[in-house]
């Protein structure tokens, strides 16, 4: 079984959001870069864990960018994945990177691919239902949970208000969300071994832009918070129906 | 040339909430670009499609083929494409919900149209088409120009305001061709008495101060007398006090509700990328340096298991 785990590089949980360039460019002037939470804890974990039920199972590791990545995808191979690779292009849009997937997937018959439900920069939770497109393959979005008997999955998906249980054969594409799995912290045999696993460095296809961003803006500041006495709750139901008219 | 919008519709046969705000949504957009605003159902539906005229859609196209008895996004997409080939639908409108997760991108590959997704407001349409969408996780703005000819958007659930006029929609049937699902359902889980959390317009969220998951009945008696959801923070829900699919922030859910009711979180960063883009935040918190009352509108210093008996009682005389 090839398993691929697409892996996108994204400033810090708690990193500031500001702008350059009037507006067009993230500043990443003393950003940590983190692997997309989504994509780690959820899909990586979970094709790590599939391995370790099957060791005959490989896995790839991908991500679309350039070579300031590389920290990135050392420290995904370091919690498992036998190689990366790495399409040297910034790209433009999702359908970019997904294009660029795409081309790889194509390349190498992958039966899984494993994605984050969205990034926590762009949040457009495009990339997976795009390369499914492209690949003519399934894709069920947003799994909670995924078992696999032979070549069929099992999957649960979150639906609004509840989740529903799922089966497909192999190949799939699967966005991952909380549920797939548990966050891990890579021992240091790992990033040991992540030292030496080969990280591919592919040229990029050529690719169409479908949207490009023209501005970037960050939200009103907040007034600041009107306390209200914990003696007076009653004062907060009359603000929260008369002030701000929410109930 | 039209607004092709896509109305979504539950297990039961039901519109999704969300489907009204596409419908209100795409309806305005068809006037602001001077174009018909059509719909798309393909599920079986129990209500009355004309009906939703009153949205400001003006002729909705009904699918019935027995591929589609179930959700797949793959046969679902094949559908809607036929759909807007056939009707020469320009701009595509989804709520940015699962179902619109799982279709709209598949289409913008599929009709190679770009793609916005998580709207929160109309588009600028003068010189370019433009979307203004939500990015770092609720922190930030993008303005996003399609350079496309078809254009596909997804609206962030609870950002746009449902408007019901006068009017019935006109329906007419379209035939398409269709592969079986390879996707097989086996079965649907909904806890079917609640709101479903991210079209929930209250919510009612409890993190590590509640202490335990014994407590939880002082909020769910909150929650029930305001009929709010439940959510909770990424502690609670990774200690399975409360189960995955109420846990709100980064790495959760991310909501827009119009009163996002927080109790014992303390707001780590973590936390408000997946509710601050509610329209008001209220916090109840012992600490009075818990950072969330920096994102909070309105805040109660004070111990949580005295405050939230209280705050139901006078949700319940105000009520009456």
């Amino acid at each position: 079984m090839k398993i691929l785990v697409c892996i996108s590089k994204t400033p810090d949980t708690t990193a500031k959001i500001a702008f350059t360039d009037n507006n067009t460019k993230f500043d990443a002037a003393g950003v940590q870069w983190i692997i997309n939470p989504n994509d780690e804890y959820y899909g990586l974990v979970r094709a790590v864990e599939l391995k370790e039920a099957d060791p005959s199972a490989t896995i790839h590791l991908i991500n679309v960018g350039g070579a300031d990545a590389d920290a990135i995808i050392r420290k995904a191979l370091a919690l498992g994945g036998d190689e990366a690779i790495r399409i040297n292009t910034e790209s433009a849009d999702s359908f970019g990177i997904a294009t660029q997937i795409a081309q790889v997937a194509r390349e190498n018959n992958y039966d899984l691919i494993f994605l984050g439900k969205e990034t926590i920069d762009y949040n457009g939770s495009s990339v997976g239902g795009m390369v499914a497109e492209l690949l003519d393959l399934p894709y069920i979005s947003l799994a909670t949970k995924f078992e696999l008997a032979g070549t069929t999955a099992t999957v649960t998906r979150e639906i609004e208000g509840g989740e529903e249980v799922c089966t497909v054969s192999l190949p799939v594409v699967i966005s991952c969300t909380k549920g797939m799995a548990e966050q891990r912290i890579p021992n240091m045999r790992g990033i040991m071994a992540a030292r030496t696993k080969p990280l591919k460095v592919v040229e990029p296809v050529a690719a169409d832009t479908l949207t490009q961003v023209a501005a970037f803006s960050l939200p009103p500041a907040k007034a600041g918070v009107k306390l209200v006495d914990a003696d007076n709750v009653q004062e907060l139901v009359r603000l929260l129906h008369e002030e701000a008219k929410v109930i | 040339m039209s607004v092709l919008i896509f109305i979504d519709i539950n297990d039961e046969g039901s519109v999704k909430k969300t489907s009204f705000e596409v419908l209100t949504y795409g309806a305005k957009l068809a006037r602001q670009l001077g174009v018909p605003a059509e719909g798309v159902v393909l599920a079986p539906v129990k209500e009355d499609l004309p009906a939703l005229g009153k949205y400001g859609v003006q002729k909705i196209y009904q699918v019935q083929h027995e591929a589609l008895a179930h959700f797949d996004a793959q046969v679902y997409t094949s559908a809607i494409a036929q759909v807007a080939e056939k009707t020469g639908a320009t701009v595509l409108v989804f709520s940015n919900n699962t179902d619109g997760k799982a279709l709209a991108p598949r289409l913008s590959a599929r009709l190679k149209a770009g793609l916005v997704s998580g709207a929160v407001a109309l588009p600028d349409t003068g010189d370019a088409f433009t979307v203004k969408k939500s990015v770092f996780s609720g922190k930030a703005f993008a303005d996003i120009k399609i350079t496309t000819p078809i254009k596909i958007i997804t609206l962030n659930p609870n950002s746009f305001s449902i408007e019901v006029g006068e009017g019935t929609a006109e329906t007419a049937s379209v035939e398409v061709t269709l592969d079986a699902p390879k996707v097989k359902i086996l079965n649907v889980n909904r806890q079917s008495s609640e709101v479903p959390l991210a079209e929930a317009e209250l919510v009612v969220s409890g993190g590590r101060g509640m202490k335990g998951p014994e407590n939880w009945g002082i909020l769910e008696d909150l929650a029930k007398a305001l009929n709010a959801a439940l959510a909770c923070s990424r502690p609670v829900a990774d200690a399975h006090w409360r189960p995955h699919n109420e846990h709100v922030g980064q790495t959760g859910g991310a909501i827009a509700p119009n009163l996002y009711l927080a109790v014992g979180i303390s707001g780590a960063i973590q936390h408000l990328a997946g509710v601050n883009r509610s329209k008001v935040i209220v916090v109840v918190n012992k600490d009075p340096e818990a950072p969330f009352f920096k994102a909070a509108d309105y805040g109660i210093v004070g111990d949580l298991f005295e405050v939230v008996p209280k705050l139901t009682e006078a949700v319940k005389q105000l009520k009456g």
